[in-house]
């Protein structure tokens, strides 16, 4: 039986892509997997099922009556319930207390609500205490809470937008789980995700998306990572090459002791002490939120040290303001690229501009070269393979991805002798990722020193020569991205290990190394770039 | 690209189209509501512009608040507002009228001399704000509106016969400048003469342009205008920034009352025209803070101003430009938000539908697939 259907689903839509003649169908007590590149559709087709967005042609059937929604509240009352990437939870208001919110008719708000609450809890497994602070719970439990909010709701279809984007794996398969639950009661998952390993091992069936429209079903069981990934990109994907190591033993920025404290004394970064030597790249693991913000704002230089000095070769960069360290041969791809990397509704000649105005070609003495800037951003556009019709659009009107590979071009083309990439891929496409992963190869056999931080463990595992580990503002661990595994990784980023982080089984071992060595070690290899 | 260029221009011009479209048409209603004639009043100000007196004063007038809404626009490039310009140029020109009264210098010197008391005198006034808002967090309106109460104090202060200040009649004034400190205007015949410092404002003008858009300077402050975060992080030291821009500010906002000062009055007295400050922040907004959008305001202001009298004769109120005035203001706020918008989205649609054409960049990435690769 067919819980949702979409059938010719057509979308004009101010953005890179619209959605056109998509096709989904979703079957009862099953968990669907709608896969494709960021920038492929999948939110613009959410949001239309949410009700949010408006179809411009098509049909959207729910258990198999056809129906039109104006607004969310439609939605849920037809049984369709969404969890967003990013959670929308009041912090100071309990778990009970953020479940009703907004839908006190239907249980009320005292001892009714909280027994049903409990019995959605237990009976889909999901451990959820009404009682609670929202802001007592870790990322995971918050998630669970949107879900049961969902489910209180009526929800018999639910749509998750990423939802494993914020959790270490062992919350991912307690997630998985979780879902399983659902679909044993019988009720439907949408599951959007661009980590193709997680798709396979969730998914019942999976719809892939490209560019805007429907370009086929899989079934997990027959399917490989690697003919899922080249689906959604939609040509034969490169073979990997195996990195070898490019580390040289000249340091290039060395960070000793350094602490930075909160207004209040609180430390959020101790005794942060590291090397990096031309030609290696440092990957920083964590759980967001632990120092890596600060740790990167420490090194550009948008926040000053306490104590503890950061060396630049062997100049002492500590009191230096960002535009020298910038000038010094600091490149930077911020993780936040809205708010730290770009001016959105600036062309894009000035956007390479921004950060190095005071260098070539930007600028001539005191004044800028806007002619010689406007023919390097052509020079960039196309090398680096930025998608757009011209120079002059805004910023703003570029996809995700585009943004990005023009800031890594940028960062680039000014030869850094260090460079802080901090998320270089996040919200990036597969094919816009393994371009950035190649630069960045490329620029660390030229003697670049990288900081690398990211949530995705394969591409650091993948990308660095060295791994430490912050947790709550120290580095607290150290491992070898040759023999660790995403799932030791993470649970040191849960603060539960320290030290050096020693593979279990040994690594010498004839029988682990068939199908390890190439998934670690290079990160280009289907399976990680789709993830 | 030469579709985009011309996009910028047709958004450029559609904000303030239907702001003075909706404006008029409100000022329309206004008068009918009142039971007067919806169309006479512009008729009759529109006549007005045929004479070559009334010219002349709108240039003059023009002049003064053109410079006003430069300095204004300044803070505005870099998302601060600065409400403190009448403050600093009456200030500023009461500081220059005393020193032009008691130095007497060569008229090569003495100008100068007169010019730079000014935009010392704004650029100390305005600093005050700078200063407070980058040590201990002053939000910069409140400062600045502060300022300019402290600065009427503190000119009827000057004006006390014991320290600067010249009674000649009822009215207060600083004395009499002297001569060489006199700025020569262009003699129109019957018409009168336009201020000298007329081409000042034109130099600002051009000034204002080069620094914002030709210098490295004037991209930092472009860039912490549109995005403080994104600044920051490029490397500008943003206090240093908001210290430096309300400077300059303040330090132009000076020179605001200098047309008049030098080339008419030659004293400050109670008859000083105020409120110029406070009009350039509408004219800043109608000129969108470009250089020539700024020019059309404040003649458009200059013109309400000039040709309004000429209503009292006719039955109607003068206040009806004021109202115009006002309702331009509003009318600027809303349809240049929304053409901002549309701007914005009509772009991201475009390139969308050219990338999807395969209009891209670089003609060899023309084959490639999404993959870039």
């Amino acid at each position: 039986m067919t819980a949702v259907e979409l059938a010719g689903i057509t979308k004009r839509f101010p953005g890179v892509v619209a959605n056109h003649d998509i096709h989904l169908s979703v079957r009862k007590g099953t968990v669907h997997a709608l896969v494709g590149e960021n920038g492929a559709g999948k939110s613009t087709l959410m949001k239309i099922l949410y009700g949010m967005q408006k179809p411009d042609e098509g049909t959207i059937a729910i258990d198999g009556e056809q129906v039109t929604f104006s607004s969310p509240a439609d939605a849920i009352v037809r049984g369709i319930g969404m969890v967003h990437q990013h959670f929308m939870l009041a912090d100071n208001l309990t778990v009970l207390e953020n479940v009703v919110l907004g839908s006190e008719k239907l249980y009320g708000i005292g001892a009714k609500a909280r027994r049903k609450i409990k019995e959605l809890s237990e009976r889909y497994g999901l451990g959820v205490k009404p009682d609670l602070l929202v802001e007592e719970l870790g990322v995971a439990a918050r998630q669970r809470v949107e879900i049961l909010k969902v489910l209180y709701r009526g929800a018999t279809t639910l749509i998750l937008d990423e939802p494993t984007a914020v959790l270490v794996p062992q919350e991912v398969d307690a997630l998985f789980d979780n879902l399983r639950e659902l679909k044993a009661e019988g009720l439907s998952v949408i599951f959007i995700s661009h980590k193709l390993g997680e798709v396979l091992s969730v998914a019942d069936e999976i719809t892939v998306i490209r560019r805007g429209t429907t370009v086929g079903t899989a079934v997990p069981a027959e399917t490989t990572p690697r003919q899922l990934a080249e689906m959604m990109v939609g040509s034969e994907l490169p073979t990997p090459e195996t990195a070898e190591s490019t580390v040289t033993d000249r340091p290039v920025i060395t960070v000793d002791k350094l602490r930075l404290e909160a207004a209040g004394g609180k430390a959020l970064l101790d005794d942060i002490t590291f090397t990096i030597h031309a030609g290696e790249v440092l990957g920083i693991a964590g759980v967001e939120g632990n120092g890596q913000t600060e740790l990167v704002d420490a090194l550009i230089g948008l926040k000053s040290a306490d104590s503890g000095t950061i060396t630049l070769i062997d100049e002492e960069i500590t009191g230096w303001t960002t535009r020298k360290r910038r000038e010094q041969g600091i490149g930077y791809i911020p993780e936040d690229r809205h708010r730290h990397g770009l001016l959105l509704e600036a062309p894009l000649w000035e956007n390479r501009i921004l950060g190095h105005v005071t260098e070539k070609p930007n600028a001539k003495g005191v004044w800028l070269d806007p002619k010689a800037a406007q023919a390097d951003t052509r020079r960039i556009v196309e090398a680096y393979d930025v998608r757009t019709p011209g120079i002059d659009v805004t910023a703003a009107s570029l996809s995700g991805g585009n943004q990005q590979k023009l800031i890594v071009g940028r960062e680039m083309s000014h030869k850094p002798r260090f460079l802080i990439a901090a998320h270089p891929t996040r919200g990036v496409d597969v094919g816009a990722q393994a371009a950035i992963w190649d630069h960045i190869r490329e620029a660390r056999r030229e003697g670049l020193a990288v900081l690398l931080i990211s949530a995705d463990l394969d591409e650091l595992i993948g990308l660095s020569d060295t791994l430490r580990v912050i947790y709550n503002g120290k580095l607290v661990a150290d491992a070898d991205p040759a023999t660790i595994t995403p799932e030791e990784l993470g649970s040191a980023m849960t603060g539960a290990a320290t030290g050096h982080l020693e593979h279990d089984e040994t690594p010498e071992s004839p029988a682990d190394t068939p199908e390890t060595p190439e998934i670690r070690k290079s990160p280009e290899s289907p399976e990680d770039e789709a993830r | 690209m030469k579709k985009f260029d011309k996009e910028r221009v047709l958004l450029a011009v559609a904000g303030p189209v239907i702001a003075l479209a909706v404006a008029f048409v409100l000022s329309a209603i206004v008068l009918l509501a009142s039971g007067k004639s919806p169309v006479e009043p512009y008729t009759l100000m529109f006549e007005q512009l045929s004479f070559s007196d009334i010219q002349v004063l709108i240039i003059n007038q023009a002049s003064m608040y053109y410079i006003a809404a430069l300095a204004v626009a300044i803070g505005f490039r870099m998302n601060l507002f600065n409400i403190g310009v009448d403050g600093q140029y009456q200030l500023a020109a009461m500081m220059a009228a005393v020193v032009g009264a008691h130095a007497n210098l060569p008229a090569a010197l003495q100008v100068p001399l007169l010019i730079l008391t000014a935009v010392c005198t704004g650029a100390f006034w305005s600093g005050i704000a700078g200063v407070l808002k980058v040590t201990r967090g002053v939000s910069e309106v409140v400062a600045t509106i502060m300022l300019n109460a402290i600065a009427t104090s503190v000119i009827a202060y000057l004006w006390l016969p014991n320290v600067f200040g010249v009674k000649v009649g009822n009215n207060n004034t600083t004395g009499e400048m002297h001569e060489s400190g006199w700025v020569p205007g262009i003699d129109m015949g019957d018409a009168g003469e336009i201020y000298g410092l007329v081409f000042l404002a034109v130099l600002l003008g051009i000034g204002y342009w080069v620094v914002l858009n030709r210098t490295r300077f004037g991209f930092d402050l472009r860039a912490s205008g549109a995005s403080e975060s994104a600044a920051a992080a490029s490397g500008v030291d943003p206090k240093r920034m908001v210290l430096t821009a309300m400077l300059i500010s303040g330090g132009i906002a000076g020179l605001a009352g200098l047309p008049i000062l030098l080339g008419d009055t030659h004293t400050y007295s109670l008859n000083f025209p105020t409120g110029i400050g406070f009009l350039g922040i509408g004219i800043a907004l109608l000129g969108r803070n470009s250089p020539v959008g700024i020019a059309f305001a404040a003649l458009l202001w200059a013109w309400l101003d000039k040709a309004s009298p000429e209503l009292d004769f006719h039955g109607y109120d003068k206040e009806i430009a004021v109202i115009m005035q006002g309702l331009i203001v509003l009318s600027v706020v809303v349809s240049y938000e929304a053409v901002r918008e549309w701007g914005l989205r009509r772009q991201q649609r475009r390139v969308g539908a050219e990338l999807a054409a395969g209009h891209v960049l670089g003609a060899d990435n023309n084959t490639k697939e999404v993959a870039g690769r």
